[in-house]
């Protein structure tokens, strides 16, 4: 049985290994054994890079199926704000919300709304905290497993308040039983989600609660039909659809978004996993203790740039930043009512529910002693390689194939280099008096030299 | 106990003096060294710290420094030998919110006399030594094996 669960499946007949996903994986999760891709499971974040790169659509997103949503008796579509930046300058959320409802849906949901209370119950949340910082948005699911599995020492900086999406599948369910005399479970929620980790937050959420979303349903998937739903659509008045968008939660699916809304000093909008690692270094380091919050997207520009997106994440995230200005600048500000949300905040009603637990990747060895004797030989085995990460082996670095032979995941002879072929071209690499299919003999001769040096 | 060679984990790094753009590299690299043999995350937390405020303080005032690296199950020993202008008064160096940095380092956010009492103040045993106008030795150890203290 498998420990997690992930967003993606790996098609085994489409996979031809062609490594691209090997190259790209931010935390070295993917391996090529027998021409096919592998995904090692505690190594894997969610972050779907994999998915956008494939060339053979092999890798495979988790998300439910279009239309799949009928075993509930009444259904109700919640889009991510990512979706208002899909379509054209002019589609205003509420011309989405009643293209899905045409869909199948028996209603959908604007979760700006909700955003924009989140927003408030951060605020107050952000007032009182006095612990280490800086705090860092939950808001993505990837970037709350990076941070369990490669900075588990920022648990406690997590912001504790749960995401929108939950928040606002919870009181759906809530107020739907009651007005329609149903009970929760037969009002089915659907995540319109831009990237493939919300299946995995609704799944197995990071804290171990229990998710309010039954199923997440691809922006990409539904893209076409909603397109076709709104092309008949009657217009409404421009000015009555601005003035329904809540300006504080229309922004979240952008980078930067909520840090504008929270009148903060110091905070810090980061996106792309690449840069967030290097601001977590320099968290753990010390650095950036004067910072409040830090809102972190593993997706470029936030959600908008998700992999399960249709429109140019430029011009998606643009769209969303005019929107906001013109609500600025026609003065609309269709804001959640403080008070109800601050008597709320005190009932404890945004919190999250469970705790986020670190979940660090297994070490060399559990006996200290012994992890020590192999992270030498790993060290060793790297110094014999071509170190050229040509990924022929199936991993992705030479580093992380020394990683693997240590841990008896590969063998030595998986390298190309000790196999006793003739390659010209990369022959040239290393120096002629020292031909290439004898690395193995290499490794006795740097093991020899360590020695004389200690000596 | 005596440790046998192979138990024994040695690594070098080199930081350069003003070179502000690797600043950091030799304090991730142990992170990451740390965190595959399995070190319990509150020591990793303070290496971190502690590597990373002595390799500070090597970029801003020093010329090089060679950091070396020493793991055995009972100790992490984190030794940095630098080249530089050393320090003329240590007990003064020690005390916090004493600082020689120019106004443009303070600029950077650095400087602000925490480095060396933060280094010790996260290490479990701390040892400098310095000789003006050659350079400065500090020792920075971390207790592994819990229950022998």
């Amino acid at each position: 049985m498998n420990q997690y669960y992930h967003s993606i499946r790996i098609d085994t007949d489409k996979c031809d290994g062609r490594m691209k996903c090997l190259r790209i994986c931010p935390t070295q999760a993917l391996r090529i054994r027998n021409g096919k891709a592998v995904l090692i499971e505690e190594k894997c974040i969610d972050c779907g890079e994999c998915i956008t790169v494939c060339p053979q659509n092999a890798i495979v997103p988790l998300t439910d199926p279009f239309g799949e949503h009928t075993k509930f008796r009444h259904t109700v579509a919640i889009p991510s704000p990512a979706l208002y930046a899909q379509y054209g300058r002019e589609i205003l959320p509420e011309k989405i919300l009643s293209g899905i409802k045409k869909l199948g849906f028996d209603d959908a949901f604007d979760m700006s709304a909700t955003c924009g209370e989140v927003s408030f119950a951060l605020q107050e949340y952000l007032r009182d905290y006095q612990g280490p910082k800086p705090l860092i948005s939950n808001v993505c699911p990837t970037v709350v497993r990076l941070i369990q599995v490669k900075y588990p020492s920022l648990i406690d900086q997590v912001i504790p308040i749960d995401t929108p999406r939950e928040l606002a599948a919870r009181e759906i369910k809530k107020k739907k039983s009651k007005k329609l005399k149903l009970k929760e479970n037969e009002i089915g929620t659907f995540y319109l989600t831009p990237c493939p980790v919300k299946m995995i937050s609704i799944r197995q959420p990071a804290e171990k609660g229990k998710s309010s979303i039954d199923g997440s349903i691809s922006i990409s998937d539904t893209y076409a039909p909603l397109l076709a739903a709104m092309e008949n659509m009657e217009k409404g008045s421009y000015r009555k659809a601005l003035e329904s968008i809540c300006i504080l939660g229309i922004g979240w699916a952008m980078g930067g978004g909520i840090c504008r809304t929270l009148r903060l000093k110091n905070s810090l909008a980061v996106t792309g996993l690449s840069e967030i690692i290097k601001v977590f270094d320099d968290i753990e380091r010390g650095k950036l203790r004067n910072i409040d919050f830090i809102e972190a997207h593993s997706c470029p520009q936030g959600c908008v740039g998700g992999s399960l997106t249709v429109e140019n994440l430029y011009i998606s995230y643009n769209k969303i930043l005019k929107l906001i200005e013109t609500l600025e600048f026609e003065k609309i500000k269709a804001c959640p009512d403080i008070r109800e949300v601050r008597k709320l905040y005190n009932q404890n009603y945004f919190f999250i529910e469970g705790k986020l637990e670190p979940r660090p990747i297994k070490p060399l060895d559990k006996d200290l002693a012994k992890a020590i004797k192999k992270r030498k030989e790993k060290e060793q085995i790297y110094e014999s390689l071509p170190k050229i990460d040509c990924g022929v082996c199936g991993a992705p670095t030479c580093l992380t194939f020394a990683e693997d032979v240590v841990k008896k995941e590969a063998k030595l002879t998986d390298c190309i280099f000790n196999q006793s072929i003739e390659i010209p071209a990369m022959s040239k690499m290393q120096n002629d008096s020292n031909p290439l299919p004898s690395v193995r003999v290499n490794i006795h001769k740097t093991q020899k030299k360590k020695d004389k040096n200690e000596t | 106990m005596t440790m046998t060679d192979e138990h024994v984990l040695s690594q070098k790094f080199e930081i350069i003096g003003s070179n502000f753009g690797n600043a950091g590299k030799a304090s991730t690299s142990i992170k990451e060294i740390l965190q595959e043999i399995g070190i319990d995350p509150s020591i990793i937390t303070r290496a971190s710290i502690a590597t990373y405020e002595a390799e500070m303080n090597v970029v801003m005032y020093a010329e090089k420094c060679l950091l070396t690296l020493n793991i055995t199950p009972e100790k992490l020993h984190i030794k940095l030998e630098d080249e530089g202008q050393g320090i003329a008064d240590i007990e003064k160096a020690m005390q916090e919110g004493f600082s020689t940095a120019t106004d443009e380092m303070r600029e950077m956010g650095f400087g602000a006399g925490m480095g060396l009492p933060n280094i010790k103040r996260n290490a479990d045993k701390f040892e400098i030594a310095s000789t003006p106008g050659k350079g400065t030795t500090i020792d920075i150890i971390f207790n592994l094996n819990q229950t022998e203290y």
